[in-house]
């Protein structure tokens, strides 16, 4: 059955990650269930040079248990994230890409930084250890297309392939065009998604420069908040046109109905409630949805001042007076800011939402904000039914990006 | 020139510097809104003072009022740039 005005309807039917909170998806939601922290001491070459040593780094693993040498010298670690969690989403799926399929089935991956791991190893190579040749492989490792092309060719997809980079909003600004495709009919099926692997010296050391991370905690929304903390890992999801599901009898985890993106065109990080709330009402007009509908939002929520305040104040207006029933929380207290890949992670807590009727919570909650006076589920995780989620990301640049989803 | 005026002076000219003005305009009581510098202005200033005296400046600019670096005026960053750097000779 199509949609609205001819349009196609899309369907989730696979989901798989790898994040601070677990290697694949069933570890994450449980995770999110039990409201716990991923975030912790950070591990890797240089840290006490860092002022800020936190991270919620995916630990315990083991590249060689999953990829082969030839691999691992291609595959960046966002790369090696992206193809572990796409690996699972299809298998999860039950698709095969072969023939007719691959020729109209694509991906489109969001990411902040690509490989900046490549990039950081290699820096250090010439500039520090003063070598003049380097691996002939940087570029292809490093490239942000890097991830997105590789699962191309794991699974032969042959349709639309390509990179989306719009910092923190890059995996939903990914997501929705996926979803748009589909919708279009320019493609059967999408992997998309986003991953980010930017916890190296280098990449937590630019971020030191802006002072908007905090030294001890992720606290969302509560009013001793002090700022963001990173984490690292990636979310891909199969996004399939509805008809092509139900064919062949696959099982729909959720259904994606809105999309909408927004640019504030004000500040290069300073957020506007107003182009908050404009991707906010979008998404919910694109889905034809009335406010009153939502039970849910995942919320950008990353735990700096500027953001909570901005983003609390855009969801209360475009929610009017529904907003004091509707639930947000941000699962960054518990994966941290994945950047690139955030919304993919964080798309897992809206799905979990909308199939198991458990809202995750926001942990680190300690004292009330009246600057963000709606109901953030603090620290323990809630029972509820609801019938449709919003999932926000708002990204340095002004760029808002914010999908909607439904039970199927 | 004591060291004192010799930190006013410095600080004067990194500020005049961002706020895009002579440093002779720059007045003590001045707030970063007086003189029209922004959130991103303050942590672009922060960085050039630490440059300049070698100090560690604890700046969040999450929520700049809570810091416990003193941005209230030109004349409380002089004084809380002041003590960074007696604490430093000091250390």
């Amino acid at each position: 059955m199509s949609g609205q005005a001819g349009l196609r309807r899309v369907a989730i039917t696979g989901a798989g990650t790898i994040n601070a909170l677990g290697h694949d998806v069933p570890a994450t939601l449980e995770a999110f269930r039990e409201g716990r922290c991923g975030i912790g001491q950070l591990e890797f070459r240089d840290v006490e040079r860092l002022t800020i040593q936190i991270g919620a780094q995916v630990r315990g693993y083991d590249p060689q248990a999953h990829f082969n040498r030839q691999q691992i010298t291609l595959y960046d670690r966002f790369t090696q994230f992206t193809l572990l969690a796409a690996k699972e989403a299809v298998a999860q799926s039950g698709l095969s890409f072969q023939g007719e399929l691959g020729l109209c089935s694509g991906v489109v991956l969001g990411t902040a930084g690509g490989g900046l791991n490549t990039w950081d190893e290699n820096y250090r190579v010439v500039y520090e250890e003063g070598k003049n040749r380097v691996h002939p492989f940087v570029v292809p490792k490093l490239m942000n297309n890097a991830a997105a092309s590789h699962v191309s060719m794991e699974f032969g997809l042959r349709g639309p392939a390509f990179s989306v980079s719009t910092a923190c909003a890059s995996a939903n600004h990914a997501m929705g065009l996926a979803f748009q495709m589909i919708r279009a009919g320019a493609a059967k099926v999408m992997l998309t998604g986003g991953s980010e692997a930017m916890l190296v010296f280098g990449g937590v050391k630019a971020w030191e420069g802006l002072r908007v991370m905090s030294k001890d905690a992720c606290r969302p929304f509560s009013a001793n908040r002090n700022g963001m903390v990173q984490g690292e890992g990636a979310g891909v999801f199969v996004f399939e046109d509805w008809d092509h599901a139900r064919a062949r009898g696959a099982e729909i985890l959720a259904e994606v109905v809105g999309f909408a993106m927004t640019a504030d065109a004000a500040d290069i990080v300073m957020p506007s409630a107003q182009g908050a709330e404009r991707a906010i009402a979008g998404a919910m007009a694109d889905a034809r949805l009335a406010p009153e509908t939502f039970g849910y939002i995942n919320a950008h929520g990353t735990g700096t001042a500027a953001n909570d305040k901005t983003e609390c104040a855009a969801v209360a207006h475009a929610f009017g007076p529904h907003a004091d029933r509707v639930m947000i929380s941000s699962t960054k207290a518990m994966h941290g800011h994945v950047i690139g890949g955030t919304g993919a992670v964080e798309l897992l807590a809206c799905i979990m939402a909308l199939r198991d009727g458990v809202i995750a919570p926001t942990i680190g909650y300690e004292e009330p904000d009246p600057e963000c006076a709606l109901d953030v589920v603090p620290n323990e995780a809630r029972e509820a039914k609801v019938g449709a989620v919003l999932s926000n990301a708002f990204a340095f640049g002004g760029l808002n990006a914010v999908l909607a989803l439904k039970r199927a | 020139m004591n060291e004192r005026e010799r930190i006013r002076q410095r600080i004067t000219a990194i500020i005049a510097e961002q706020a895009m003005l002579d440093p002779s305009e720059v007045r003590m009581e001045m707030t970063p809104q007086d003189l029209g510098i922004d959130s991103l202005g303050l942590v672009e200033s922060i960085f050039a003072i630490e440059e300049a005296f070698d100090v560690s400046v604890p700046f969040n600019a999450n929520e700049p009022d809570k810091s416990e670096f003193d941005i209230s005026s030109v004349g409380a960053i002089v004084a809380a740039v002041e003590s960074l750097v007696e604490a430093k000779e000091r250390a």
